[in-house]
């Protein structure tokens, strides 16, 4: 055999050897990527297998329409959960976009550098806080001073809004900042340069372009408040009546599932994963909306 | 009577502005709060001692060590599925429907609370596999939820890992796994580092799910088999119940000063992955 | 790259090891269950495991029920219950349950430590808590307020203990805020001059008012002497007979030691 010939078998052979291995490495990672959707794919199979057979047998209907919580009796209403739910997340919302959105539109526009470097990281910082350490300080300062000068037992709606708010709005920042910084410069120069003044070119020109990436921030934002555990279970109260103003106290489905969790048992057990089941569901419904929305903001901007 | 645009405005940048001091003067005041209760009774007996009478005295070594046990394992589960994962996104596929749903996947995970991971957890590993309240159980359970975090933040790091570098090391004769391993990871390394560190803060900070996983006992696990309290469980039960507020600050205190820790480093580190990618 | 694999290599050798030693030291007695107890439990366990090293004890909250329940799953030696078994659960021949009585608890009436109220009927009490008949402390001589109801959540053995001793057929009113232990009731009812609650007698140790019930003070002797009447057993369940470390821990609660700790912190003795 020639020289070059043996060169050629040999480098085709290296060639044919390494996309072998390739191959090899690529599907192992295949594999380990599936991991995320495969662990989503368990939870939700045993989430749902726990808790769907006695919604079914209860009836869709009765489970999120009864009032009556009363597990060891065999009723299940969620109604007056899903109510607290509602009300407590509206409230954070409120206070996390009116918060979070200043801050944000602060931050991108009207923020000189050196105290951004301070104020970003800021918001990061509140974010890490551990629940359990709002939830206690909410119980410790909020919840007395709700009981002393705005009456009710202080545990309640408007306890659980503020401490969830503050807890959700450096959710609601960030993103809401991503979306900001992504209307193109353009935009601004444009705006400017037909007379306006910054604020006018904030607010007619800016926060309608970055509209869909807001909209996600908040979506997102009440995916995480709805979801939070810990802080609301310590200054929300727990009762099972219908709230009737913020001052009352409530309970959310996040608190239905911990406190009973430790004591429940057959059924009753089966229907805290199905008001696990509902959490799920309407979470997934939320994240959907808000991963479609921004999508299709990136769709548009890709269009340009 | 109309405004002036100018006075709008300063109207306008005046409430941000108040908003924004609002919010930093919550967040001082939360830690200056908790480290000011705290950080008086934090003596290095309290870091290196067991609890005596459910926590009344002594100190909160076991947490300490049964917290670091779980990151520790947690991460370790996670960072090498997370990077393969973001590794594999980037490098070894293009953009269709199947980076689209792992994509989803990830990111519909991120959004799940905790108290169902909890509960999951508890079903999976506690009944089913076995391992009843336990720190490995805890671990597992935690690890599924850094996960897409360490995803998202890997994905980012490589992506930002300039063109010219693939271009050069496959210019050299390198494969593909070489470039991945030996080019685009090194340079990524700080962002991946970033990720990890935001997956340490947040596993940390987590007390739902691991209530119902990891359990509550007070004594110092001795395998990851053994039930042990987190550093952040154990607060919330000294403080709700009662039992020594003056342990449950000090306990806060810790949990607070290894937050600000952490946090610095994950921005320390973010700095240099910015700095490395001109 | 290199030491990327080393630490991967690393921590899975740790694992392994762990697992290894671990098997060994799963020995340890389990305990799990009712909140109640755990508190007493573990003082209990910190005292028998200084003088029995080789036999560790470890006690976890949870709940009553989650307690049976880890009995039946076979994921702890002993449950832990701080009510009297229900009929079916005594009664299921398939679980197999071997209960032991270690100390009864009184359940006490608590109110803000500046409440004037000193005794309550046990109808009244009932009234209060259904939420109709009795809603204000003027109406049982105290001050004009509301009454503020706390409650624990349904399934616990605490709970439970109230309803049989002094619901009886009735509901709590939706009304009452749920905590979720006795020291949570606690802690509520500390700072909130209108709260009414209930929680273990053994836990107040003096920082609230307890109510005296049919005009029976709520002391660990009139437990005893069986006048007070909301009285509830602190039970330990294992799946047949107790294991043999089990039965050591066991013994140590009921030596006139451990009983005499027990009545030191409020409880009372199980004989």
């Amino acid at each position: 055999m020639t020289a070059p010939t043996t060169m050629i078998m040999r480098a085709m052979a290296a060639v044919r050897h390494g996309l072998r291995r390739e191959n090899l490495i690529a599907a192992g990672l295949l594999v380990l990527a599936l991991s995320a959707i495969s662990g989503l794919a368990l939870i939700a199979a045993f989430i749902f297998k726990e808790g769907v057979p006695i919604i079914l047998k209860i009836g869709v209907g009765r489970f999120i329409f009864s009032s009556d919580w009363h597990p060891l009796e065999g009723e299940f209403g969620i109604f007056p959960m899903i109510v607290g739910s509602l009300w407590v997340t509206v409230g954070a919302m409120v206070i996390a976009v009116v918060f979070g959105l200043g801050c944000a539109v602060l931050l991108t526009q009207f923020c000189p550098k050196q105290l951004v470097s301070i104020i970003k990281p800021s918001i990061e910082l509140l974010a890490g806080i551990p629940s359990v350490v709002y939830g206690f300080i909410g119980v410790v300062i909020l919840v007395p001073f709700i009981r002393d000068w705005l009456g009710g037992p202080g545990l309640s709606v408007l306890a659980s809004s503020i401490v969830l708010g503050v807890m959700t709005l450096p959710t609601v920042t960030s993103i809401s900042v991503d979306a900001l910084q992504a209307v193109p410069l353009p935009y601004r120069e444009g705006s400017i340069a037909l007379g306006a003044t910054q604020w006018q070119t904030t607010h007619m020109v800016v926060l309608k372009a970055a509209r869909s990436g807001i909209v996600a921030a908040v979506i997102l934002g009440m995916g995480r408040a709805i979801g939070e555990t810990m802080a609301v279970i310590m200054v929300a109260g727990n009762t099972l009546d219908l709230p009737h103003s913020i001052l009352d106290p409530v309970r959310t489905l996040t608190s239905n599932i911990a406190l009973e969790m430790g004591y429940a048992a057959g059924d009753h057990q089966k229907a805290l994963f199905a008001t696990g089941v509902t959490l799920f569901v309407i979470i997934m419904i939320l994240n959907t909306i808000a991963l479609l929305v921004s999508r299709r903001r990136g769709a548009r901007a890709r269009n340009r | 009577m109309r405004i002036a645009p100018k006075h709008t405005e300063r109207a306008a940048v005046a409430i941000m502005w108040i908003l924004a001091s609002v919010m930093m003067g919550v967040l001082v005041f939360i830690i200056a709060y908790v480290l000011a209760h705290g950080l008086p009774h934090v003596t290095w007996t309290f870091l290196t001692a067991s609890p005596e009478s459910m926590g009344r005295e002594g100190g909160i070594l076991p947490m300490i060590v049964g917290t670091l046990w779980i990151i520790g394992l947690a991460v370790a589960l996670a960072a090498p599925i997370g990077v393969a994962t973001a590794v594999y996104l980037t490098e070894y596929t293009r953009e269709g429907r199947l980076t689209d749903v792992i994509r989803f996947g990830s990111d519909c995970l991120a959004g799940i609370p905790s108290i169902i991971f909890g509960l999951f957890g508890l079903v999976l590993f506690g009944i089913m596999l076995g391992l009843g309240f336990s720190i490995i159980s805890g671990a597992l359970t935690v690890a599924l939820m850094v996960l897409p975090t360490i995803i998202r933040t890997s994905e980012e790091a490589i992506r930002a890992v300039p063109r010219a570098y693939r271009d050069v090391s496959y210019g050299l004769g390198s494969t593909r796994w070489q470039m991945v391993t030996r080019v685009v990871l090194k340079s990524a390394l700080p962002g991946i580092a970033t990720g990890i560190v935001l997956a340490i803060g947040r596993t940390i900070s987590e007390t739902a799910a691991l209530m119902f996983t990891a359990g509550s006992a007070l004594g110092m696990p001795h395998s990851i088999f053994d039930s042990s309290r987190t550093l952040a469980l154990h607060f919330y039960i000294l403080a709700l119940e009662g039992i020594s507020m003056s342990k449950a600050y000090a306990t806060a205190a810790v949990l607070v000063l290894a937050i600000l820790v952490i946090n610095l480093s994950a921005y320390a580190l973010m700095r240099r992955f910015v700095a490395r990618v001109v | 790259m290199k030491s990327f694999w080393a630490a991967a290599v690393l921590i899975i050798g740790l694992i392994v090891l762990s697992v290894a030693l671990g098997r060994g030291s799963a020995s340890a007695v389990n305990l799990v269950g009712s909140t109640s107890i755990q508190p007493f439990a573990e003082m209990l366990a910190q005292e028998f495991n200084r003088e029995h090293p080789d036999c560790l004890v470890e006690v976890q909250g949870g709940g009553s029920t989650q307690g049976l329940r880890a009995v039946d799953n076979s994921m702890t030696d002993i449950g832990t219950c701080s009510r009297a078994l229900k009929k079916e659960e005594e009664e299921d021949a398939a679980k197999n349950y071997r209960t032991v009585i270690i100390a009864r608890d009184g359940l006490a009436i608590v109110t803000h430590p500046g409440n004037p109220v000193t005794n309550l009927t046990i109808d009244q009490i009932r009234q209060m808590f259904e939420g109709r008949g009795i809603t204000n402390w003027r109406q049982v001589g105290g001050k004009d307020a509301p009454v503020r109801l706390i409650t624990r959540e349904e399934g616990s053995g605490t709970r439970e203990a109230f309803m049989q001793k002094v619901m009886d057929k009735s509901r709590i009113s939706g009304k009452a805020l749920t905590q979720g232990s006795n020291g949570a009731v606690k802690e509520l009812v500390k700072h909130d001059p209108c709260a009414i609650g209930y929680m273990s007698l053994g836990l107040v140790h003096g920082e609230l008012n307890m109510v005296h019930v049919d005009g029976v003070a709520p002391t660990v002797a009139e437990v005893t002497a069986g006048r007070y009447p909301l009285v509830r057993p602190f039970l330990f369940v294992t799946k047949g007979p107790p294991g043999e470390k089990a039965q050591r821990f066991i013994d140590f609660i009921l030596s006139p030691r451990g009983q005499a700790m027990l009545e030191r912190e409020g409880l009372v003795t199980a004989r």
